[in-house]
């Protein structure tokens, strides 16, 4: 009995870490939001700056990378 | 990605002559090659008993239950199909070495110019030194990813062991590099010189930190990434399965999800070298 | 699969038990498998992308680069040379938009020397005539002067006999020439 408890507990926990990839997503739509409204007043100068969107999506992308890890410990490891 | 996309018409154009562009009858093909899926897939689906994970197992490629680190498996198949995909686009595709290119050497060719504008411009021009292992780590992937997008195939990018072990050579490769180049100096990429004197210490132990993860994050992004699209599709799958002739909706769902798949096999593929050369760039530039 | 051998359905079952256990991508055992093949596999695109592909495609693009460049130049060289031929027809235009002007000159200088001579001539003609006739019209005037002083002077003889004089020649002439010099002054 203990180890379903302790399962339900993984289980909760994977599903509250899963919360936290939101916050990446809207990191992410904050990113391109911005690069997006930057390039239509100087589209110009958008063409060179895309890898520095893409690269800045990445670093945003990385923080809900550690939540899904951490979802996948409690699924799978813990 | 855009002159891709803008390319494609073009070459339509030159064809001319059919009423369907090859883009529509493609997309017809994967949703009749879905359909038929379904109804196979359905033999072993009993009820609603999805597997999303099964496709992920790595089995032996001839049969037999022990695996020992030699034994051919799908990762193996997979993987020299890739290599065949890369010779055949990068090698064979070039070999007329026409002035005017034919369109595979021209799609090399923009794969080519993509890759080395991305190092040299991320990397600096002392980075274009490490052009080829760029080279490679990108067109691996992006033949892995696309070659998993073909029904029935296996994606080697979505196992953790094959896309931890590029981020950790590329981290050790990084690493090694920069302590090659700078010795001890290659340090001072932690000790942020801009920030005020009283935060440098904390922010030295925060960019250590985010130092030792990047491999972490690197890694998972690409096998998360491919995983989890292959899943959404095989969910899909399932309920197309058991849904007899309301599978339409499901097949629907899954042509719009592969449609984005195929933007993100690129786009991984893409943030991983990028990643990369920028990795690369801090090794050859240590200071802030 | 569908092989039907007694491999492939313990390799379903081993996948199903896999499958059922999680997530396959974090079996260990199978980890030096994959690594060892990827390892290989990553040698094998880089020494055929740095040994082949990649000098070829740069070796291309260079050409292709030398060409595009020759090519300007030649077009660059042949525009030069368009430019000069203009030149040249244009300067061959104005040559001979010179020349006619000269020929038009000329030919109306030689007109107007034909014009000017002819005038010259004809005034000349104009101008003896008018001589001429002025010379004729101060005979005819002399002449009727003379008359008139014939005429006066034998009308005064005649006058001066019928009054029972005898008139002397010369005396009435010079009477009749104060007269008239009076009148004609």
């Amino acid at each position: 009995m203990e180890g379903d408890i302790v399962q339900m507990g993984a289980y909760i926990g994977a599903g509250m870490a899963s919360i936290g990839m939101g916050g990446a997503a809207v990191g992410v739509g904050l990113v391109v939001g911005n690069f997006v409204s930057g390039a239509l007043r100087n589209p110009s100068a958008a063409a060179g700056q895309t890898a520095t969107m893409f690269i800045g999506i990445a670093f945003a992308e990385a923080l809900g990378i550690f939540s899904f890890l951490v979802a996948l410990l409690l699924m799978f490891a813990v | 990605m855009a002159e891709a996309a803008s390319g494609k018409p073009k070459a339509e154009a030159k064809t001319g002559g059919g009423r369907f562009s090859p883009a529509s009858l493609v997309l017809i093909a994967i949703i009749l090659v879905m359909f038929f899926a379904s109804y196979f897939t359905k033999a072993d689906v009993s009820g609603l008993q999805i597997h999303p994970m099964k496709q992920f197992v790595v089995k032996p490629l001839f049969g037999g239950k022990e695996l020992a680190f030699y034994t051919p498996t799908v990762v193996t198949l997979w993987m020299g199909v890739a290599i065949l995909a890369v010779v055949g686009l990068l090698v064979l595709g070039t070999r007329g070495r026409a002035i005017v290119p034919s369109r595979v050497q021209s799609v090399a060719e923009l794969l080519y110019g993509f890759v080395y504008k991305m190092v040299e411009d991320v990397s600096g021009k002392d980075g274009v030194k490490y052009f080829p292992h760029v080279m490679t780590l990108f067109v691996f992937i992006l033949a892995a990813n696309f070659l998993g997008l073909i029904p029935y195939s296996y994606t080697t990018t979505s196992q953790l062991a094959v896309t931890a072990t590029m981020a950790l050579l590329v981290f050790f490769g990084v690493t090694l590099l920069g302590l090659y180049k700078h010795g001890l100096g290659f340090l001072k990429i932690f000790w942020v010189s801009g920030a005020p004197l009283l935060l440098r210490p904390i922010l030295a132990i925060i960019e250590v930190i985010s130092y030792f993860v990047r491999p972490v994050s690197h890694s998972i992004r690409l096998m998360g990434n491919m995983m989890a699209g292959h899943a959404v599709i095989k969910v899909f799958a399932g309920f197309a399965g058991v849904m007899g002739l309301g599978a339409v909706a499901p097949i629907l769902a899954i042509t719009a999800v592969f449609a984005l798949e195929t933007l993100v096999a690129f786009i991984q593929a893409y943030v991983f070298a990028i990643l990369t050369c920028v990795y690369l760039r801090d090794a050859l530039h240590p200071g802030h | 699969m569908a092989e039907n051998t007694k491999a492939g359905e313990e390799a379903v079952k081993a996948a199903e038990a896999a499958a059922e256990a999680g997530m396959p991508q974090l079996d260990f055992s199978t980890y030096p498998n994959q690594i060892f093949w990827l390892l290989i596999t990553l040698v094998v695109i880089y020494f055929v992308l740095s040994r082949l592909a990649l000098p070829r495609i740069a070796s291309v693009l260079a050409e292709r680069q030398d060409t595009i460049t020759n090519d300007l130049a030649a077009a660059e060289e042949l525009k030069q040379k368009a430019v000069e031929a203009e030149e040249a027809y244009q300067k061959a235009l104005a040559d001979a938009r010179a020349e006619a002007n000269r020929i038009v000159a000329e030919a109306k200088a030689e007109i107007q020397a034909d014009l000017d001579a002819a005038t010259a001539k004809a005034e000349a003609e104009i101008a003896a005539k008018a001589a001429e006739s002025e010379k004729a019209i101060a005979e005819i005037r002399a002449n009727a002067l003379e008359a008139v002083k014939q005429v006066a002077r034998d009308t005064a003889k005649e006058i001066v006999a019928a009054l029972g004089g005898k008139a002397d020649a010369r005396t009435v002439s010079a009477a009749v020439n104060a007269r008239l010099k009076e009148l004609g002054s």
